[in-house]
């Protein structure tokens, strides 16, 4: 017991001084550095309106459902892209409410982007993402999604599959990643030459 | 897709071995308590005023009963200190949402998750906890609990090297060093480069943010995250701030700043075993522990991979497409391929952040994890924690080969007696008893049950995956499962505490014991410890010890839902 008391103490004071570093000091090192080199990501990669008002995050998606935007994927997260509530569904693979989800998800799918029954619908567009906030899809559903967004804004066909090329990300460094379409930058893109409201 | 896929398998493998000898080599000099390194100029004085701070005399060294006393109080002191910001947190600062104080049970399990290095977390970070909780209340067991995890495992290889020794170093210089030298700067460098990619760090209330389409608001959560998210991924801690971790886009942005998070979590575990081999004189056998953790590694990832990028029948014949795999739970930008080898990655080590909701992989793809840490997260491993619960198979694997040939077996010119492995089974039936006993007991249970989000095979699997990961410190959860209950809490706990330190306790032993040895002369009989017929040894002393205990559940749980979702079963 007499051998046990200064080690106590050796622990309770080594937990203050290193709470102080490592909770103190260290992030607030990170936080002076993010503001000053990284100021836009530090802060959420917030997209700002010329109104000087906050329309969302560049990284997070968003709930598009208007037949003349590109729709992103379903999504878990609170009612919908909730982004204070990041979430997935955590449905395992033999769910029956994850299948029966799926199944009205296909439908819809395949109903409003004038696809056939016995079309298959890319995977990525009739499942929740991990963090209920992707804002990516596959470049295969942005393609499926031309038509329509192009007749809802009495666009070309051409016109809209030719942005959906150009917002097509493609693997980080040449082979990171899959290639991807961020719903919300092609939306902006969209809403910027074609105003109908 | 394929093709990437290989690809980025192999710059990943190759980037992992390049780091291997620099990383050991860095790990001497900061687990030398004399040892030199550039950051002396600035750091030597502070460590110094640490240890005046202390009261700590940083020459003397510890026997193996007070450095694992030493490490125990710490452990101790450290999670109350936890366990009151997370009851006090509506009366502390920087609580921008006013979020209240958690409950008792919560801040249990949430205190001794982050102290034990498991960080399973009941509840959503970012709808639950403050960022004063989030930056001192847990970030603290980030560093401490990884350093102390390097400390043990730095302990039991001194036990291995040196002979006729009663001491195994000092706890406190072994804490202070590696926290200083060590994860301090590393994490600074990543977290400014997880900025860049676009990981959040400010203090500001939440975002509320008029939708593109002007339909409705978002409320976008905020906190200081890259700081926090730098040592959760370099100290295989795992404990994300917001509730989805990894996957959340704040928190994992792009591929690059993926696949920089999935070699930081094996960079420490990796270099240990350059480590383990310089420290005994034998690099041969370091590369042979590496090469097999390396090849335990590619089997998992290869299963699993394959096994997502499968996708769901049930699924396709709805009429999802077959190419795009599994994407249930999984963000675009990482993929199947990057979401299998993150949630594989994770499992190796302990450390258990996701980029992909493991609840819904496919069967055989969930079962890789769970498999995983029920070897006991030995392949790269939890820092310290990998290398010390590998060494533990190597002490085992020595002792069979020993018995197959007849003679009495050596580990590094040691004899291995009835001690040793008196103590190296403890640890490992410790585990068992504690995964299977606790599921059994809340598969069999109300209480166990009730919190099940889905059912059948799959629903045995989230209870199991529970235990598995809680006792394994890993900390990842088939998060369908509402484990924020009194019962839950309370036993996740207790096996998260058996988990870490009822293990700890016999290796330190072993370690204790093996120190005091004489080193016996090589003779043509001794077994040597590297080459071929090592590493297939130790793969099947790990597989088989680690399988064997295991291998009736995993069948009624994954197993079984492989083959009914075959059939289209559903539940």
């Amino acid at each position: 017991m007499k051998q046990l008391l200064p080690e106590f103490r050796s622990a309770l004071l080594a937990t203050l001084v290193l709470a102080v570093v490592c909770c103190g000091l260290y992030p607030l090192v990170v936080f002076s550095i993010g503001q000053l080199a990284f100021r836009e990501q530090a802060n959420g990669s917030l997209i700002v309106d010329k109104h000087g008002v906050v329309r969302g995050s560049k990284l997070l998606g968003q709930n598009f459902a208007a037949e003349k935007y590109f729709h992103p994927r379903p999504s878990a997260a609170g009612n919908g892209y909730d982004a204070a509530n990041s979430s997935g569904s955590n449905l395992g693979p033999t769910s029956q409410k994850l299948r029966d989800t799926i199944k009205e998800r296909i439908e819809a799918y395949r109903k409003e982007n004038g696809l056939k029954e016995t079309d298959s619908v890319p995977a990525d567009a009739v499942t929740a993402s991990g963090s209920g906030l992707d804002p990516h899809i596959s470049p295969e559903s942005a393609r499926l999604q031309i038509v329509r967004v192009a007749v809802a804004r009495g666009l070309v066909p051409a016109t809209v599959a030719a942005l959906v090329e150009q917002a097509v990300e493609r693997p980080q460094l040449g082979f990171l990643g899959d290639p991807r379409v961020n719903v919300l930058r092609l939306n902006l893109v969209l809403d910027e030459i074609n105003i109908s409201r | 897709m394929e093709y990437f896929g290989w690809l980025q398998l192999i710059v990943f493998v190759i980037a992992l071995a390049a780091i291997t000898k620099p990383m050991g080599l860095y790990l001497m000099r900061v687990l030398d308590a004399g040892g030199k390194t550039w950051f002396d100029p600035v750091l030597k004085p502070v460590e110094r005023l640490t240890y005046r701070l202390m009261g700590v005399d940083s020459s003397k060294e510890q026997d193996w009963k007070q450095y694992t006393v030493a490490m125990l109080l710490f452990s101790l002191v450290g999670c109350l200190f936890t366990y009151a910001i997370l009851r006090l947190q509506h009366l502390l600062p920087l609580n921008p949402q006013a979020f209240g104080p958690l409950s008792a049970h919560l801040a249990f399990n949430t205190a001794v998750s982050f102290t034990t290095n498991t960080n399973w977390q009941s509840y959503g970070g970012e709808s639950t906890l403050s960022y004063f909780s989030q930056m001192v209340g847990l970030v603290f067991h980030n560093f401490v609990s990884a350093a102390a995890g390097i400390a043990i495992a730095a302990a039991v290889v001194r036990g291995i090297a040196r002979h006729s020794a009663r001491t195994l170093g000092n706890f406190w210089v072994d804490l202070v060093r590696v926290t200083y030298y060590l994860l301090l700067p590393i994490c600074l460098v990543l977290a400014v480069f997880l900025v860049s990619q676009g990981v959040i760090q400010n203090f500001k209330p939440y975002t509320r943010a008029l939708t593109l389409d002007w339909t409705a608001t978002q409320t976008i959560a905020q906190g200081p995250v890259a700081s926090q998210v730098a040592i959760k991924i370099l100290g295989t801690n795992g404990g994300g701030f917001m509730n989805a971790n990894a996957a959340h886009p704040f928190e994992n942005p792009t591929p690059l700043s993926n696949f920089l998070q999935m070699l930081s979590i094996f960079s420490i575990g990796s270099g240990l075993t350059w480590y383990l081999g310089h420290m005994t004189g034998n690099q041969k056998h370091g590369w042979a522990v590496w090469i097999t953790m390396l090849l335990l590694f590619l089997g998992g990832i290869l299963l699993c991979w394959r096994v997502e990028a499968g996708g769901n029948p049930i699924h396709q014949q709805l009429g999802v497409a077959v190419a795009g795999g599994n994407m249930e739970g999984k963000e675009v930008r990482f993929g199947v391929f990057n979401s299998a080898l993150f949630a594989v990655v994770t499992t190796d080590a302990s450390c258990g952040a996701v980029n992909a909701m493991h609840d819904s992989f496919a069967p055989l793809g969930g079962f890789v994890p769970l498999f995983n840490m029920e070897l006991g997260e030995i392949i790269f491993g939890g820092v310290g924690a990998g290398l010390y619960g590998m060494l533990v198979f190597v002490v085992l694997a020595v002792f069979i080969a020993g018995l197959m040939v007849g003679r009495t077996p050596e580990y590094l010119g040691k004899k291995i007696e009835a001690y040793e492995v008196k103590m190296a089974m403890l640890a490992l039936l410790v585990l068992s008893v504690s995964i299977l006993g606790f599921a059994a007991w809340a598969a069999v249970s109300p209480w166990g049950l009730t919190g099940l989000s889905n059912f059948g095979p799959h629903g045995l699997t989230e209870i199991l995956y529970a235990y598995s990961s809680g006792t394994g410190n890993n900390g990842s959860a088939f998060a369908g499962l509402n484990a924020n209950t009194l019962w839950y809490n309370t036993t996740l706990g207790l096996a998260m505490l058996i988990g870490r330190f009822l293990m700890i306790v016999p290796i330190m032993a072993m370690a204790g014991s093996l120190a005091q040895k004489k080193v016996a002369p090589l003779s043509s009989g001794t077994f040597p410890v590297s080459g071929g017929t090592f590493v297939v040894l130790l793969i099947g002393t790990v597989l088989l010890i680690g399988a064997l205990n295991f291998l009736p559940v995993l069948t009624l749980g994954p197993v079984v839902e492989h083959f009914l979702m075959g059939q289209g079963k559903l539940f």
